[in-house]
């Protein structure tokens, strides 16, 4: 027997008594990493250093060599297992100051992106080199976007895997969200574009991509007559009707949340550290409950309008299905998506938008509720309700109060994370996936009178 | 009628919801001194490392006590006068009860050494403990923990996570063989060798130094050695915490002497949990039951016993779980700890990674599986008890470990491993 022999290599654990070569690799990490923002910053102000790609790597450099350098500097070498020494106590992971100033800055960046895009056209430049490469058209304010939010979920996509490097199910995952942001919804609709083709975000679908089924997309992408583009309809069509349905009721409506979805997958890397922010109260369950669903009635009724109308040619409505969809648009598409779902991370946690607002998580949620084989079950009688998991749960879900009684976690919001089950001290949850869905709570084998009894209730 | 509960931890908590819900009437008053709401007191080492707050650790919201019309009194208990059937608490007036629920919990050990009272000397049992500790954790440079149970190693990785030099005092040859098997042992004292806790085993404390103004600044240990420290850890186990029932007509020995309906020889008073001494009877060893589970069971069965059930308390197999450190432990059954597991009738086969990271016991008797023991493994509650109750053998098992795995989907599996090495010693 060999045990303790494996133990040669010199591992540090991570926490407060990091040695002081740890400590000086992360301060340089985090000098470069501001030294690209500054570029970043300078280029707002339309002071950027440089021109083209130059510009660009005086921001993207630093900032892909200190974020990595950092990450490395903090986890290298250390023995791995749950890390969370601190989270609750630093003033981003307890609403502080700095939590309040980070929110301040995102709101901000998402009020300029949508409605003030002149604002940004100097850092929108810095990204035209890029977007001509990739696109073979010059960059708009949506391409910086979509170049930021896939350099955070890569940057931050590294720092979980390193954290979570014991945890295959975590790694997997996280390499699969990092994979799609960059694959799918980065670099596919770019080539499709510098193909000449119609950019298309082939991960998002109706609802969430909600004029996906709206009939002018669909008379415009018909009329098109192009295979690629009968071939979207097509993928819409079937994501949406049979993917949704489908693979939820294999695998939970995590095959679509924390291992595709892009606002999934921002969440999962970038909001990791906000995680716990997010209310474990029955008050904000019942809240949940109401703002979820009325925002996918809403996009129902939205594209039920539209269609309506335009079979009618207008005759009834009028313009008014068209005031709908740009309500919607407004209020759901920019404000609830964008302004709060991710700029209010740093105060109400990290899946804000996902937990509250996601219609595409109303959905899926409806199917892993009542139809669904997927489960976190409880093992036994091991829980002793220290509450990791609820602090944990990003999607506010109080895990305890089930763990505690030995009942199978079934919950519509639930979107497979595995964090509850990582940071369990008693190996007490498992997310699973039974033979069947029926087995997962009284009742459960009848999935229509089980939804009838909750609308009521 | 009205119940008191003296104590809010789990038995108390616990016997105070199973009560309200087989009794809709019964006026239910839960008195603590420690803290206003209950809490997870396992968890106290989470709340000082920064992974949650005292209100995160709380197993209920706290609206559900008074949905469920439990009140709720912050006082310490300073007398019990069971012929007026009265608490005196240490303010305001009297309290009467017509049954009284003793749930006083546990206190760390002390053996009488010298300066075990100074200031910088503590345990890690109480919300007070946790309080005491974070002023004391603030540039402290180095500490002394005595004896090498979970609370210990908790204390140790605390104390870590802050910076802090840390030593362990161990009366044992390996960490925790009085409870572990040495191959177990071994792992957890490899595991705490790489967090850079300063193991000293076969070490007890003989005296802790005094700065000459109450303050601990040392200790010396019985090999002779001396060690400066700003702190002392106490957590050589945990004993009854009877301060509240001294003086009264209660008869105790270690802890409150109860029968297997937790009733104590005085009418209507009731003990359960860490404080409650199970009396055997036939000459048996009587049982003092310190966790968490069992506090949690001990409360659901003197809630039957209050609302007029006949009921007497069975444990069922054992079990527990911990983590030291990174390692998680499982086990369920009778696995003897020690340099022979199984001493006396039992013996086991026992298989490890390479890497010192998980490992898998079965203990057995003539074959039959009495006890299961995992490190770095979770293993299914519910398939070990059935193997154990139902005295499956060895051979019958091994094909089922699948079953019996807990782990995470997509982790590593061991099981063909696991089975090739356990036959081997069969």
């Amino acid at each position: 027997m060999s045990v303790g022999q494996a133990h040669t290599k010199e591992h540090i654990p991570v926490g407060a008594h990091e040695g002081a070569g740890r400590r000086r690799w992360r301060a340089v990490g985090a000098a470069l990493v501001a030294v690209g923002l500054a570029q970043l910053g300078l280029a707002l102000a339309r002071r950027g250093l440089g021109h083209g790609w130059t510009a660009l790597l005086m921001f993207l450099a630093p900032v892909v060599v200190g974020g990595v350098l950092h990450i490395a500097a903090t986890y290298h070498g250390t023995v791995p297992g749950i890390r969370n020494s601190g989270v609750v106590t630093g003033s981003l992971g307890r609403r502080g100051l700095l939590a309040f100033g980070l929110a301040s800055l995102l709101v901000g960046f998402y009020v300029l992106l949508y409605w003030y895009p002149r604002g940004i056209w100097g850092a929108v430049a810095l990204t035209d080199p890029l977007s001509r490469l990739l696109r073979g058209a010059g960059a708009d304010q949506y391409f910086l976007y979509s170049f930021l939010y896939t350099l955070a979920v890569l940057l931050f996509g590294l720092r979980f895997i390193y954290r979570y490097r014991h945890n295959r199910y975590q790694v997997c995952r996280t390499v699969s969200v990092m994979s799609f942001q960059l694959l799918l919804a980065f670099l596919l609709p770019g080539l499709l574009r510098l193909l000449g083709q119609r950019e298309h975000y082939f991960t998002y679908f109706w609802p969430l991509s909600y004029n996906n089924l709206f009939p002018r997309s669909i008379n415009g992408l018909l009329a098109d007559g192009h295979s690629l583009t009968i071939f979207i309809v097509f993928w819409g069509l079937a994501m949406s009707f049979v993917a949704v349905p489908v693979l939820t009721y294999l695998w939970g409506k995590r095959w679509y949340c924390s291992w595709v979805c892009g606002c999934g997958g921002l969440a999962e890397t970038a909001g990791d550290p906000f995680r716990h922010l997010s209310s474990k109260t029955l008050r904000a369950w019942r809240f949940e409950r109401w703002s979820i669903h009325l925002v996918l009635v809403f996009v129902v009724i939205t594209t039920a309008l539209l269609w309506l109308n335009a079979l009618l040619g207008g005759a009834i409505l009028g313009r008014a299905s068209f005031l709908f969809a740009k309500v919607y648009g407004f209020a759901v598409g920019l404000v609830l998506a964008g302004v709060v779902g991710v700029g209010l991370y740093p105060l109400w946690g990290n899946r804000v938008w996902c937990r509250l607002f996601c219609p595409q998580a109303a959905l899926l949620g409806i199917f892993q509720r009542y139809l669904s084989r997927f489960r976190i079950s409880t093992n036994g009688g091991q829980c002793m309700s220290c509450g990791s998991c609820s602090k944990y749960c990003e999607m506010g879900i109080d895990v305890r109060s089930y763990a505690q009684r030995g009942a199978n976690v079934v919950r519509a919001s639930c979107v497979g994370c595995g964090v509850c089950a990582a940071v369990c001290p008693r190996g007490a949850l498992r997310l699973e996936v039974g033979r069947t869905h029926a087995d997962r709570f009284d009742g459960a084998e009848h999935p229509l009178a089980e939804l009838r009894r909750s609308l009521r209730s | 009628m009205r119940v008191v509960i003296i104590g809010n931890g789990v038995a108390g908590f616990t016997a105070a919801l199973e009560l309200r819900r087989r009794d809709r009437e019964v006026e239910i008053v839960m008195v603590s001194g420690e803290s206003d709401y209950p809490f997870c007191r396992p968890a106290l080492m989470y709340i000082f490392l920064g992974h949650m707050r005292e209100v995160d650790t709380r197993p209920y919201e706290d609206w559900v006590w008074d949905r469920a019309r439990i009140q709720r009194v912050r006082a310490w208990v300073r007398s019990v006068d069971t012929g007026a059937r009265r608490l005196h608490l240490d303010e305001g007036a009297p309290l009467a009860y017509d049954k009284l629920v003793l749930a006083l919990g546990s206190t760390h050990n002390k053996f009488g050494w010298p300066g075990q009272d100074l200031d910088g000397v503590q345990g890690f049992v109480t919300l007070r403990d946790l309080r005491s500790l974070m002023r004391r954790a603030g540039g402290l440079e180095r500490a002394v923990i005595v004896g090498g149970g979970l609370i210990g190693l908790e204390l140790a990785e605390m104390l870590r996570g802050r910076g802090v030099s840390v030593t362990m005092l161990v009366r044992e040859s390996c960490y925790w063989n009085n409870v572990l098997p040495d191959d177990e042992a071994k792992m957890v004292g490899a595991v705490i060798a790489e967090e850079g806790i300063d193991l000293r085993l076969e070490t007890e404390l003989s005296e802790i130094l005094d700065d000459g103004h109450g303050r601990a600044v040392g200790v010396v240990t019985s090999h002779g050695e001396r060690i400066p420290c700003g702190l002392v850890g106490l957590t050589a186990g945990v004993r009854p915490n009877l301060a509240a029932v001294e003086g009264s007509q209660i008869p105790s020995g270690r802890g409150i002497l109860v029968d297997q309906s937790f009733r104590s020889e005085v009418d209507d008073v009731y003990a359960i949990g860490d404080c409650a001494e199970l009396v055997a009877g036939g000459g048996e060893r009587n049982v003092i039951e310190q966790l968490w589970y069992t506090g949690k069971m001990h409360g659901e069965v003197v809630a039957d016993v209050l609302s007029g059930q006949a009921r007497s308390y069975h444990r069922g197999i054992w079990w527990n779980s911990a983590k030291f450190l990174d390692l998680e432990f499982h086990t369920y059954g009778r696995v003897p700890g020690g340099s022979a597991p199984g001493g006396e009738d039992v013996s086991s086969v026992f298989w490890a990674h390479p890497s010192g990271r998980h490992s898998l016991r079965i203990a057995h008797r003539d074959g039959r599986v009495v006890g299961v023991n995992s490190l770095g493994l979770r293993l299914s509650h519910k398939v070990c008890q059935r193997w154990i109750a139902q005295e499956r053998s060895v051979e019958e098992v091994l094909p089922e470990l699948e079953d019996a795995n807990f782990d995470p989907e997509l982790y590593r599996r061991h099981e063909r491993q696991i089975r090739g090495a356990l036959r081997e010693q069969l």
